[in-house]
């Protein structure tokens, strides 16, 4: 399994190549650059500019130059935040990103696994429904919606938790519940479905023959086959959580890396919007292996050899 | 029914939680408008920047809380007959942090750093009136060149190209902020990080992590540290402007720097006077291009200005946030005694000038039947598409049919830089000194960067040049009233609206004053239980 893995994180490497380039040039493509702002540049100093970040050289060799820097670990000078390089703004905001979400993909697969398997328990019956309400509400109801709203309530009128903010646990708890929520409606609705074709299934069906305690069969032998659609759908879900918490960090005011993939983008940004690109390359491609492992552990028919 | 249990609700949390969030009596928790691009005052661009670095570093002269100039490092000036020579004489009490004296040559040291085309300064070009400063810019001239001397240690002497009246006025832009040397010599681009910056004013910087807070503590080194009545300010960043508003009513900021306009009513309705919408230094306008077939005709020009209505853009749209403007100057601004001529037709009812506007289209031969399309450009924002919208359908009555092209504000901005092809174009301008000259500029015809109209007047280029050279400030603004006089007539922008601050202020923070920069340095500021 070990040289399994070692295989798939060297392929990853001309995916990541590739990635790069294509975002280098598509970037490049848009109209516009970093210095054009509400207020135009005098000409001598757009010029002195685009010489401090070298966006006067030929764009092959600018091209070049990035290379070379990111194999040294070096993304550059952010072309907006001057008084950092992007490694080092990444570096501040992606382990508050990633705390984040890790928290909310926690959250939303216990949660997810517990409603989603008590809906199955109790097909048809009012729980089941109850539990399919609040998933498609949760589905439905977009984050800029539920964010300022959990703000108003808990921050504003009750006054429990902070509006905004990052550094104490407690200014954590409103933005992991905004995020979590359309994650756990996800896979509330993934192990319903998968949980009512296990029970049906021989395996379970025998279990049950042999006298097995109903809470065993369930756990044991039904919701290990059941999860394993939800563990697919963590790779995309883990990228959805780091990007999608755009909105998120902007409604509590958060210091994480989600605002970047948008406002690099808007200030042309170009360095800080490889930089995004890349941890997200990295990202999605470090998940689908592991997604891939623990089917290895879970799934007995799966084998890497 | 939500909506009311909910107003009220807020209101009790609002008295209840007081200023729980605060950690102490003396940390004035300080909403900014989004997070600093650099602490580096000669990399600065920005308002949000401005608010930190004046808190910092205290500059030649400094505004006052009703943003006055006043006496900063520099306790007194004189300026020579000419108009060309300013010479400072520094107080003796200046300090850095460091318990380093401020002195002359740290000044010199500064003006020369930011001219030097490697600082990469973005604001280098409103200090260009210092003899030679532009040169050295351009890399064509060496830094000693510049009209700056240290006389001795507490004199400094500027020499400017030519007269400039509002000189003073420039430098209390956070440009004219002065850097401490050996901290820029010893740790190059990182002398703003936290532990390095050495800085001269009422705070110093304790702490910076982006996008959470940044948060500066008293200097006690500051000559005027006595008088500072707070120990700690944390700037708070806030890229979305509701965010701001939810932390002030739930206590976590005294001050919110900005305002969704869709919440003032409200806002105003729940918390009276700690809403507070003052006039700035600012004009909404649309460009026209007067290189386009239909638009070169002046009298189309004025048909087009005539037919909006603006109250109905800053009541409606804007929600009372703006204000109609009849003038490009804006009102209110320094050096320019008794304001901007008047234009007739802003004296008559909005139904009269329509009718006029009509009127003069259709002996262009334009109608509602016999239409012409123009296309109207703007950068993406809520508001600009609802005012967009607004001017489209006031002048379609008249014929005038209007197609939207509508780029993020990056390709907006560069497509109007490169003199790409457009008929009417959203912009807008911020002043930077209080000054005419600051806004009349923009449509000099030799003006790439901003005359986006390409507005090319002989006449009113003469004027600006006699206004540029003319010393007596009451003759200077007479001859600055003519050029802005040309310019509603040729109107190559049709100012819309003039921008208004609006901040959101806790009752328990005194001492900030309405003022048309929008300054409120901290050290004037104090806070009450």
């Amino acid at each position: 399994m070990l040289s399994y893995a070692l295989r798939r994180l060297l392929s990853a490497i001309p995916t990541l190549f590739i990635i790069v380039t294509a975002a280098f040039f598509m970037m490049r493509i848009a109209p516009g650059g970093p210095f054009d702002q509400e207020r135009t540049l005098e000409a001598t100093v757009m010029a002195n500019l685009n010489a401090t970040f070298g966006l006067d050289k030929p764009l092959w060799q600018q091209y070049a130059i990035y290379l070379g820097n990111l194999f040294q670990g070096d993304m550059g000078p952010s072309f907006i935040y001057r008084d950092k390089r992007v490694h080092e703004i990444l570096a501040e905001g992606l382990p508050i990103s990633m705390q984040l979400g890790a928290t909310a993909l926690v959250l939303a697969l216990v949660l997810g696994c517990l409603l989603g398997s008590m809906a199955a328990l109790r097909q048809n019956t009012r729980t089941d429904f109850g539990v399919i309400a609040v998933a498609t509400f949760g589905i439905t109801v977009p984050n800029f919606v539920v964010a300022p709203v959990l703000s108003l309530v808990f921050a504003v009128m009750l006054s429990w938790l902070p509006a905004q903010g990052w550094g104490n646990w407690n200014q954590m708890l409103l933005p992991v519940i905004a995020l979590a929520l359309p994650q756990v409606a996800v896979v509330t609705r993934l192990i319903r479905g998968s949980m009512i074709e296990a029970l049906r299934s021989d395996h379970v069906r025998t279990a049950r023959a042999y006298g097995l305690p109903a809470r065993m069969v369930v756990v044991k032998h039904a919701l290990r086959a059941a999860i394993l659609p939800a563990i697919s759908y963590l790779g995309p879900a883990a990228a959805a959580l780091l990007t999608g918490s755009i909105v998120v960090e902007q409604v509590f005011n958060l210091p994480g890396i989600g605002r970047y993939f948008v406002q690099g983008a808007l200030n042309r940004d170009y360095t800080l919007v490889m930089g995004t690109v890349v941890i997200v390359a990295i990202f999605v491609v470090v998940f689908n292996l592991i997604v891939d492992l623990l089917y290895a552990v879970l799934d007995p028919r799966v084998r890497y050899d | 029914m939500f909506h009311r249990t909910m107003k009220s609700a807020l209101l009790s949390a609002t008295i209840v939680a007081g200023m729980a969030g605060a950690a102490s009596a003396a940390t004035y928790m300080r909403g900014n408008d989004g997070n600093p691009e650099t602490l580096d005052q000669h990399k600065t661009s920005t308002v949000a920047e401005a608010n930190i670095l004046r808190d910092l570093y205290e500059g030649l002269v400094v505004y006052t809380p009703s943003a006055e100039v006043a006496p900063g490092v520099a306790e007194e000036w004189e300026v020579s007959d000419d108009g060309l020579t300013y010479t400072f004489k520094l107080r003796e009490d200046a300090m850095w942090s460091n318990g380093d004296p401020v002195t002359a040559q740290d000044f010199v040291y500064s003006l020369q750093r930011i001219m030097k085309p490697e600082t990469g300064a973005k604001y280098a070009n409103i200090l260009y009136p210092i003899e030679n400063a532009e040169a050295v810019n351009k890399g064509e001239a060496e830094p000693e060149s510049m009209g700056v001397t240290a006389v001795d240690d507490k004199t400094l002497e500027i020499k400017l190209g030519q007269p400039t009246p509002f000189f003073i006025e420039l430098l209390t832009h956070q440009t004219g902020l002065p850097v401490h040397p050996a901290s820029v010599e010893e740790h190059g681009a990182d002398f703003v990080q936290p532990g390095k910056m050495v800085s001269n004013g009422a705070f110093v910087l304790d702490a910076n992590i982006l996008n959470d807070k940044i948060v500066l503590k008293k200097n006690e080194n500051f000559h005027g540290a006595d008088d500072v009545a707070l120990d700690m300010v944390n700037y708070l960043p806030f890229e979305d402007r509701a965010t701001c508003v939810r932390a002030w009513e739930a206590g976590e900021v005294h001050s919110c720097s900005d305002l969704p306009a869709e919440d003032i009513a409200r806002l105003k309705d729940e918390h009276g006077d700690a809403v507070r919408v003052a006039p700035y230094l600012g004009t909404y306008y649309y460009a026209l291009n007067h290189e386009d077939e239909f638009l070169a005709d002046p009298e189309v020009r004025q048909a087009l200005s005539m037919a909006i209505d603006r109250v109905f853009l800053a009541e409606e749209i804007f929600q009372g946030t703006m204000v109609p403007a009849e003038s490009f100057v804006p009102p209110g601004i320094g050096n320019y005694s008794g304001g901007s001529p008047e234009i007739e037709y802003f004296g008559m009812s909005m139904l009269d000038r329509e009718d006029k506007a009509a009127e003069i289209l259709e002996a262009k031969g334009v109608s509602p039947d016999s239409p012409v399309t123009i296309e109207l450009m703007y950068n993406t924002s809520e508001n600009h598409k609802n005012a967009a919208t607004a001017i489209a359908d006031m002048w379609s009555n008249l014929g005038v049919n209007v197609e939207f092209n509508v780029r993020d504000a990056s390709a907006h901005y560069a497509h109007l830089r490169d003199r790409g092809d457009f008929d009417v174009a959203r912009a807008g301008w911020i002043g930077d000194y209080s000054d005419p000259q600051n806004f009349l500029f923009m449509v000099e015809s030799d003006n790439d960067g901003f005359n986006y109209a390409r507005y090319d007047n002989a006449e009113y280029d003469q004027l600006m040049d006699e206004a540029a050279a003319e010393t007596d400030l009451e003759k200077r603004s007479e001859i600055l009233k003519k050029a802005e006089a040309l310019f509603m007539r040729d109107l190559p922008f049709i100012p819309l609206l003039y921008y208004s601050s609006r901040s959101l202020v806790s009752p328990n923070l005194s001492g900030w004053e309405d003022n048309i920069q929008n300054v409120h340095a901290s050290r004037y500021l104090s806070l009450s239980e």
